[in-house]
């Protein structure tokens, strides 16, 4: 007999600290804050919670917060790599392990302080590289948005792309955080003229092509379907879950394979899609990481809402815009304008839409496609009522 | 005596052969030895064969510009003094499918913020000059 995860879970509880610069709290503290929230959404006890899933990149550890919390005898916890690409993964993870009942009741967080030691990996130079980055940083392609503009230029060659469609994932964004009053960008609308005269970074990319520097935390609770029937919330029933590591991946300087735009999120959607009863026709809204606004053309190709090189043209009229897009997406403002944090936020607002409690809620939304980093191994999740 | 650049371990594991080859003014690249595919960047095994025999081959140095961004600060000190450059990748002409990143200069020994950026198209062809930073020989590209 075969058996996936497929809706036998559901994320039950969600919390979130403020999102800010230069938060007083510790990452640690924040990731209690934040998952000691969520545990009072679900309307569950500290002691109940036996499972836990993470970050390996946390600074926070898992026996801390569980001393902190409060927890029960942990039975299950695992750590997922790769930064961004992580987000659905930890969640993900909990859920397998609910499902096999390694545990009852997982925690899923992400707490970051972008001041804090090791936030910035790229920026330690101390000593002389080995490895990967050897092949990239001595010529001065120095930070995340330097090896991502990379794959842009290419992309924008290949396929026509203008820096027009990067301005429509921008501000599509933005007038998702205009609604949002937890959103870092709330009261700040962006124009496409404001937009188009702001200073390059990493050209092609400008400063609105890249995400927010974000303090903050953020937390789920996962139970099972059974289970998740007796609790306060309604539940988000995780339908699908993938993750990838495409066929001769480098992590964010993809440019050795055969490929270098055929992304990680082709071959983890193969497996999304295949475990799900849903297809991307019927998907209405859907939460894309978006550390740098060229990764949204790129996984919309990949999840499969447009043909490989039509992503672009996809953000067209509106597409990712709230309430009349063809798919709205980051109804809360994503990582470029609400917060970011890894993509964690991404998952929560997945939750709310669900909830149908999102401040740009899409009615009669059945699922919600949700998806951690492209560049990097990477994880997705389909959400439904 | 120390630059402020980012340079690569010359001792690392698999890429030594290749640094010690630019030092030599040459541009090398890992070859299986038992089905003579060449890999990049280099790594123990092979990926077809799973031979963990390899050797190095010499590389003609001439490719084409595969694609390239032009980096603005904030940046690590010495870099920031240098920008706005460009960082380029280039298609090797032995193997189009291998890439290295490396510099546009416009002389052998010149800076990597010599080239107006506006001016650099993807496709150029390029070929390989060999510039030291401390102790590495830095693979940079100049147009043909």
């Amino acid at each position: 007999m075969t058996t996936t995860i497929k809706d036998r879970t559901a994320i039950v509880g969600i919390g979130q600290t403020k999102f800010g610069k230069g938060l007083e709290d510790s990452e640690l503290s924040l990731a209690c804050q934040a998952i000691s929230m969520a545990i009072d959404d679900a309307g569950l006890e500290p002691s109940d919670v036996d499972g836990l899933a993470m970050f390996s990149m946390e600074n926070g550890r898992e026996v801390e917060v569980a001393r902190n919390v409060g927890l029960g005898d942990i039975t299950y916890f695992g750590e997922i790599g790769y930064g961004g690409g992580a987000g659905c993964g930890t969640v993900g993870h909990a859920a397998m392990a609910v499902a096999t009942r390694q545990c009852e009741v997982a925690v899923a967080w992400r707490a970051r302080k972008r001041s804090a030691k090791g936030s910035r990996p790229w920026a330690n130079v101390n000593q002389r590289l080995g490895g990967a980055t050897q092949w990239s940083r001595p010529f001065g392609l120095l930070r995340p948005v330097d090896e991502i503009a990379m794959l842009a230029r290419r992309y924008m060659h290949e396929f026509g792309a203008t820096r027009d469609h990067l301005a429509n994932v921008a501000l599509a964004f933005r007038t998702h955080a205009n609604r949002n009053p937890n959103a870092t960008m709330y009261e700040k609308p962006l124009t496409r003229a404001g937009y188009m005269k702001a200073r390059w970074i990493s050209e092609p990319l400008c400063l609105f092509d890249n995400c927010l520097e974000t303090d903050g935390a953020l937390a789920v609770v996962i139970v099972s379907a059974e289970r998740a029937k007796d609790l306060r919330q309604p539940p988000a029933y995780i339908h699908s879950f993938a993750q990838s590591i495409p066929r001769q991946h480098q992590v964010m300087t993809n440019y050795f394979c055969d490929d270098p735009l055929l992304g990680p999120s082709y071959a983890c959607a193969r497996l999304l899609w295949q475990h799900s009863d849903f297809t991307p026709a019927d998907v209405r809204v859907a939460q894309l990481y978006d550390a740098f606004s060229p990764l949204i053309p790129l996984s919309l190709e990949g999840y499969g809402f447009c043909k490989r090189g039509e992503g672009a043209a996809f953000t067209d009229n509106g597409a990712l815009e709230w309430p009349h897009g063809r798919l709205p997406t980051n109804t809360a403002g994503g990582g470029m304008s609400e917060a970011y944090v890894h993509g964690f936020n991404l998952v929560l607002e997945g939750v709310r839409q669900i909830r149908g409690t999102s401040t740009s809620q899409v009615e009669g939304a059945q699922c919600c496609l949700v998806t951690s980093g492209e560049g990097v191994p990477t994880s997705a999740l389909l959400l439904r009522r | 005596m120390e630059s402020g650049f980012l340079l690569p371990d010359l001792d690392d594991d698999d890429a030594a052969p290749f640094w010690q080859g630019t030092a030599r003014g040459e541009l090398l690249v890992q070859t299986c030895a038992a089905c003579s595919r060449r890999r990049l960047p280099p790594r123990p095994m092979c990926p077809h064969c799973r031979s963990l025999r390899h050797e190095w081959k010499r590389l003609s140095g001439r490719g084409t510009i595969w694609s390239f961004v032009v980096a603005h600060p904030p940046l690590l000190p010495v870099y920031q003094q240098l920008a706005p450059y460009n960082v380029i990748t280039v298609a090797l002409d032995d193997d189009p499918q291998l890439r290295l990143v490396g510099n546009l200069v416009a002389r052998p020994d010149g800076p990597i913020n010599e080239i107006d950026p506006a001016m650099i198209r993807i496709g150029e062809p390029v070929r390989v000059v060999f510039q030291q930073v401390e102790d590495v020989h830095l693979p940079r590209w100049m147009r043909v």
